[in-house]
């Protein structure tokens, strides 16, 4: 039998799989130069452990968890196919092999979980994130992913549209950033003393290599190299430049300054309200997105102040509110012309694309705060998720990894001996 | 032996450095110092957080001079240094006993 795979469609997944995987270093950086000095490598150390616990599990039982024989429209058999040894044989008829698409997902699902660690910044206990890392995309990632994206999900069935992961990824990720930061409560001094970002070059690296690596993220899931990935990655570049304008113009007004902490988060919302919608608007319809997340994020990011949470780095102010904002949109903006082929209600297509994309939103945002709150309290209480309150006025880079990021942190330290 | 001590603005330390050195002086130490007067701090914003930040950047200036050069010295850096504008500093002098020059052991007014 002739054989189906397409080199060019596959050769672009892969490609798009390692522009992804860059992102979760690119968050890293993004994150750690928004903390302060004593704790930038625990910043980044979080990002690179998702890494490395949820790059194993996916391999393990995460792709047929998510991917896999479906059960119920709910969850996949995570027996059948555990190790991926059923799919090391290049299959005919698939004009792209299944382990291009199970590279292509890993890097989702270790991004998702980096990206709660913004909430919880300066204070977690490294092995407590870890098992965090572990038990959380198990059991809230994997099933939500395969609701939205396996083809015998029920959200997939319902036809809500969130075509490269704002359910899945950012309303996910940001609530769990919001039930971690209640659970493990303020940082010692919040609202007192100076906790502004300590290196804001590192935060616009970051976010640099956000918005490359999400070119991968939007256009790939297209999973081809085809006119719909072309169609995003145009709305991913527009909603972007348009949601970095529209938060600079908020601070400008607001604050009185154009700050370039306020570019690299403008960027961030805008890639995060335009993936979700990145296939069904016209690019007219991803500068609203855009325009609407830059704005509505940059107010967004206050709440906590009134609120009283510390949710350090935003992840609840961008991920989730611009998750929602993109999510919900697409009820608004989609147009029948767009890939999705979706007409929303300012294009005649009434209120119904709407009704499934709040459906989908409040499910992910639901399913996603519960069990998020009962495995923060579970960890919480059997080993604790916080270091000492000692560690973190110290700096929880030298208790937890027993390393300083700049010499000057260390001060007076005199080496003795060397031991190998 | 006096030790003048000045807290200036940074952006002047290049004028004040050459003054002192056209009014003979052949030796400094500067260090870069935080500090507040009368100007206090100045904010920041990030995500809309305000931050008031009370230290601002300062050089700081030792110079070690014989007794009946103090005046003068003193006089050559708050020239110098004077902008005018709130936040140039202050310059002030105290006693000291006793100066070693390393080098050859010398002590007193000869090691300055």
């Amino acid at each position: 039998m002739e054989s189906a795979l397409n080199s060019g469609d596959t050769a672009w997944i892969l490609t798009a799989s390692a522009l992804v995987l860059l992102m979760t270093p690119g968050l890293a950086f993004f994150y750690g130069g928004m903390v302060r000095g004593k704790s930038v490598l625990n910043m980044m150390m979080m990002s690179f452990g998702a890494m490395g616990i949820v790059g194993v599990i996916w391999v393990l039982w995460g792709y047929p968890m998510a991917f896999g024989t479906d059960i119920g429209g709910f969850l996949g058999n995570p027996f059948d196919g555990f190790g991926l040894g059923n799919l090391l044989a290049a299959n005919p008829e698939e004009s792209l092999p299944s382990m291009a698409f199970v590279a292509f997902q890993a890097t989702f699902a270790i991004i998702t979980v980096a990206l709660i660690s913004g909430a919880i910044a300066d204070r977690t206990k490294f092995g407590a994130w870890m098992a965090f890392a572990g038990i959380w995309v198990t059991l809230v990632y994997f099933p939500i992913a395969h609701w939205v994206w396996a083809g015998d999900g029920w959200l997939f069935n319902l036809g809500a549209i969130d075509f490269a992961g704002g359910t899945v990824v950012h309303i996910n990720a940001g609530v769990a950033g919001l039930a971690l930061a209640i659970i493990l409560g303020k940082r010692k001094g919040w609202g007192k003393d100076p906790m502004r970002p300590h290196n804001l070059p590192f935060v616009m690296l970051g976010a640099g290599l956000l918005w490359f690596g999400w070119f991968g993220f939007n256009a790939g899931s297209a999973l081809a190299a085809d006119n719909t990935a072309s169609v995003v990655w145009v709305n991913t570049m527009v909603a972007t430049c348009a949601a970095m304008l529209g938060w600079l113009i908020t601070e400008k007004i607001r604050d009185g300054k154009a700050t370039s902490l306020g570019a690299a988060s403008g960027v961030v919302a805008g890639l995060v309200a335009i993936t979700p919608a990145c296939s069904s608007v016209s690019p007219i319809g991803a500068i609203i997105v855009g325009v609407v997340a830059g704005v509505v994020c940059a107010l967004a990011v206050g709440l906590k102040w009134k609120l009283g949470y510390d949710d350090s780095l935003d992840v609840v102010g961008v991920h989730l509110v611009g998750g929602l904002t993109g999510t919900l949109l697409i009820g608004f903006l989609a147009t029948a012309a767009a890939p999705a082929g979706v007409d929303g209600l300012f294009y005649g297509g009434g209120v119904d694309q709407l009704g499934k994309q709040a459906i989908a939103a409040f499910a992910a945002l639901g399913y996603s705060l519960v069990l998020t709150l009962i495995i923060g309290y579970a960890i919480k209480m059997f080993g604790g998720f916080r270091v000492s309150e000692e560690a973190e006025v110290n700096g929880i880079d030298l208790a937890v990894h027993g390393e300083t990021a700049y010499e000057t942190l260390g001060i007076g330290r005199v080496s003795t001996e060397v031991k190998a | 032996m006096k030790l003048v001590c000045a807290v200036i603005q940074p952006h002047r330390l290049d004028d004040v450095k050459s003054a002192l050195e056209a009014a003979g002086v052949r030796g400094m130490t500067v260090s870069e110092a935080s500090g507040y007067g009368r100007q206090r701090g100045h904010t920041e914003v990030y995500r809309g957080a305000e931050y008031t930040i009370d230290l601002v950047p300062k050089v700081r200036i030792e110079v070690l001079v014989g007794d009946e050069d103090a005046t003068s010295v003193t006089s050559v850096i708050v020239g110098a240094a004077q902008t005018g504008k709130i936040g140039d500093g202050k310059v002030w002098t105290i006693p000291v006993e006793d100066v070693a020059r390393v080098r050859t052991g010398e002590r007193g007014p000869d090691a300055i």
